[in-house]
């Protein structure tokens, strides 16, 4: 998850599929998102680069369609349906998850933990 | 009070009888008499090179006498009447008085020397002018040339500027003695010279080529003389640049330190003689550092005795082989390595004073407030309905005294202070706060801190003679690092000097809408 300027972004990455669940009119997805690139970065808890100003997830609600799904607090998301989420305001990337046509989402999310494995994997 | 007039009258005239052994010689231009106006409320202080043995024994007889009667009021006073005590202190303070009057008359005409000098020079400025104008008229009046409205308007001139002189030289020069300085002052001397050269110099233009030619153009005669009114304008006007303004600004920055307890502060002055910023420390001395209180320092010289008392050195190897300087480095090591347990004393000591005092206070606190509530202002219209019972402030102030009389003299003793007040002065403060309508604690304050000199009554601070103590001639400029002692008869204040250092200002320009901001969120959604 480090990021060189001037290199592309590279990271192991997890496709997650939420089926969002209908509340009443609403859909929703069972998490909450930080983040952003209008957002203060040094007060993110989950990133390891203080500086890294993309979507994390803060909030997994439990039994949720997120957690069904297998996302984690602390993931960060890379994509949501194609749409990119590593330079984004936080409201642009409410604004992709939440769109009202699409019942689906899905994300590309890393953590640290898929490095760690995909390392010891490579090693045996 | 009427013996309190008496008492400032007598100290006054010992205090101007006090006189100097040497006077600055302030020759300057000046009309009035300046003795006159010597009733300033503060004492001449002399300044001398040399300290003079006999002077400083006189304050300690004085003051001696007084003190006997003052320990025993508290617990004495239970009704204070008018006549007994004030005459008590008129008879001490009286034979107070005759004593310092001894060395004075040989000191008057010394004195006396630069008034006359100035008068003489006044006298002169005034007179060269008119003299220059009077002289062609009587000595050759049928064959000067009339002159018409020019002369006239030069004779105005002439007069205004000869007024506008005298006036500005009496507001510069006649002004009171601050203090007798050991050299004379330079700039002054530098100034009454250059006055004397310039109507020199005129005086003998106007005899060669006046006098002795007979110059027949009058017009020419006056211009003449209001020329030397102009220069001699200048001339006043570079004293006031040079006595009164060059030292406005500040340069050093001066450190005073009393020798005896290390009370320090800091006085900014401008270019000035080491001699006249003595002087200038001196008058800030006595505003504001608090009163020396020898009674304070006791303790210390106690333990110091009882430190260099405790070991003795004693030859063993045989007489005259080892000198002062082993002995007493012997003493030292064995000093440090004693263990000492004095610092545990001080300690307790030092808690036990503190609790004391503040056990007193607390009694002279609710003393004085209860004291105060039994005096009220009567109102106008009550004057009318009882006449009997009205007191001015002096005897209101000697009805309430003795309620608080006890506790007040139990804490001046325990914070050593009883010979700063006298029962007058303490009774005449009562009524001075009964008067302009105080408070129990604004009557307090006096006592509860100790004040500047000035406060206190004219005893305890007008006898003072200060000797400067100087490496550098004391006309000499102040420097960075100069150093020099004021003495006293009790104590020395130390002074250091620093120079201000050169301070650099830049700008920085701020345009007025530059002032952006941006808000840093920290928002989480939930989706």
């Amino acid at each position: 998850m480090s990021f060189i300027p001037g290199q592309p972004v590279t990271a192991v990455v997890q496709r997650i599929e939420i089926h969002k669940l209908r509340d009443g009119d609403n859909l929703i997805l069972g998490f909450s998102i930080g983040g952003g690139i209008d957002q203060d970065p040094s007060q993110n808890p989950f990133s390891e680069d203080k500086t890294d100003k993309g979507i994390y997830v803060t909030r997994v609600s439990k039994g949720g369609p997120a957690e069904v799904a297998g996302l984690r607090m602390g993931d960060k998301i890379m994509q949501v349906n194609g749409w990119d989420m590593t330079m984004v305001t936080h409201d642009q990337a409410r604004k992709k998850l939440t769109k009202k046509g699409e019942d689906v989402v899905r994300l590309l999310v890393t953590r640290k933990s898929l490095e760690n494995a995909v390392r010891q994997s490579m090693m045996h | 009070m009427d013996t309190d007039s008496i008492h400032s009258g007598y100290s006054h005239h010992s205090n101007r009888s006090r006189g100097s052994n040497k006077q600055s010689e302030r020759s300057s231009r000046d009309r009035h008499k300046s003795h006159s106006r010597d009733s300033s409320s503060r004492s001449d202080k002399n300044v001398t090179i040399s300290a003079s043995s006999a002077q400083p024994q006189q304050p300690d007889q004085g003051s001696a006498p007084t003190d006997a009667q003052d320990d025993n009021w508290g617990e004495t006073t239970t009704a204070v009447t008018g006549t007994s005590d004030h005459s008590l202190s008129q008879e001490d303070l009286a034979g107070f008085g005759k004593e310092t009057e001894g060395p004075v008359e040989k000191l008057n005409c010394v004195r006396f020397l630069p008034l006359a000098l100035i008068l003489a020079l006044g006298l002169l400025v005034l007179v060269t002018p008119l003299s220059f104008l009077v002289l062609p008229q009587l000595m050759w009046p049928e064959r000067l040339q009339p002159c018409g409205t020019a002369c006239e308007g030069l004779f105005l001139s002439l007069a205004f500027k000869l007024l506008i002189l005298l006036l500005a030289g009496w507001a510069l020069f006649v002004r009171p003695a601050r203090a007798s300085l050991p050299r004379i002052a330079v700039f002054r001397a530098l100034l009454g010279l250059l006055t004397l050269l310039l109507l020199l110099s005129y005086w003998l233009f106007f005899g060669v080529r006046i006098l002795d030619s007979q110059d027949e153009n009058y017009q020419g005669i006056v211009q003449f003389a209001v020329s030397l009114v102009d220069a001699l304008l200048f001339i006043h006007y570079l004293a006031v640049v040079l006595l009164e303004i060059r030292h406005l600004q500040p340069c050093f920055s001066l450190c005073v330190v009393r020798s005896t307890d290390g009370e320090t502060r800091h006085y900014n002055l401008g270019q000035l003689s080491i001699q006249r910023a003595a002087l200038v420390i001196l008058e800030h001395y006595y505003k504001d550092f608090s009163i020396h209180n020898p009674a304070l320092l006791t303790a210390a010289k106690s333990r110091a005795a009882k430190h260099l008392a405790g070991l003795k050195v004693y030859n063993v190897d045989g007489a005259g082989s080892d000198a002062a300087t082993a002995q007493s480095r012997a003493k030292i090591a064995a000093a440090a390595r004693q263990r000492d347990t004095s610092h545990n004393e001080l300690y307790y000591e030092e808690a036990e004073h503190e609790r004391r005092v503040r056990k007193r206070k607390a009694r002279l606190v609710v003393a004085v407030e209860e004291a105060f509530t039994h005096v009220r202002r009567l109102q106008e219209e009550e004057k009318k309905k009882l006449p009997g019972d009205e007191m001015d402030p002096r005897e209101a102030a000697q009805a309430i005294f003795p309620s608080m009389a006890r506790a007040l003299q139990k804490y001046l003793r325990t914070t050593r202070q009883q010979h700063c007040h006298s029962m007058d002065s303490i009774q005449a403060h009562l009524a001075f706060c009964i008067t302009n309508n105080m408070t129990p604690k604004a009557f307090l304050e006096s006592y509860l801190m100790a004040g500047p000199t000035l406060q206190y009554t004219r005893e305890s601070w007008q006898t003072r003679q200060w000797t400067l103590i100087s490496e550098a001639s004391v006309t000499s400029p102040l420097r960075h690092g100069s150093e020099f002692q004021l003495k006293s008869s009790d104590f020395s204040l130390v002074v250091t000097s620093k120079a201000i250092p050169h301070l650099k200002l830049s700008e920085e320009y701020v345009h007025p809408k530059s002032h952006k901001f941006v808000l840093q969120l920290q928002s989480e959604t939930s989706v």
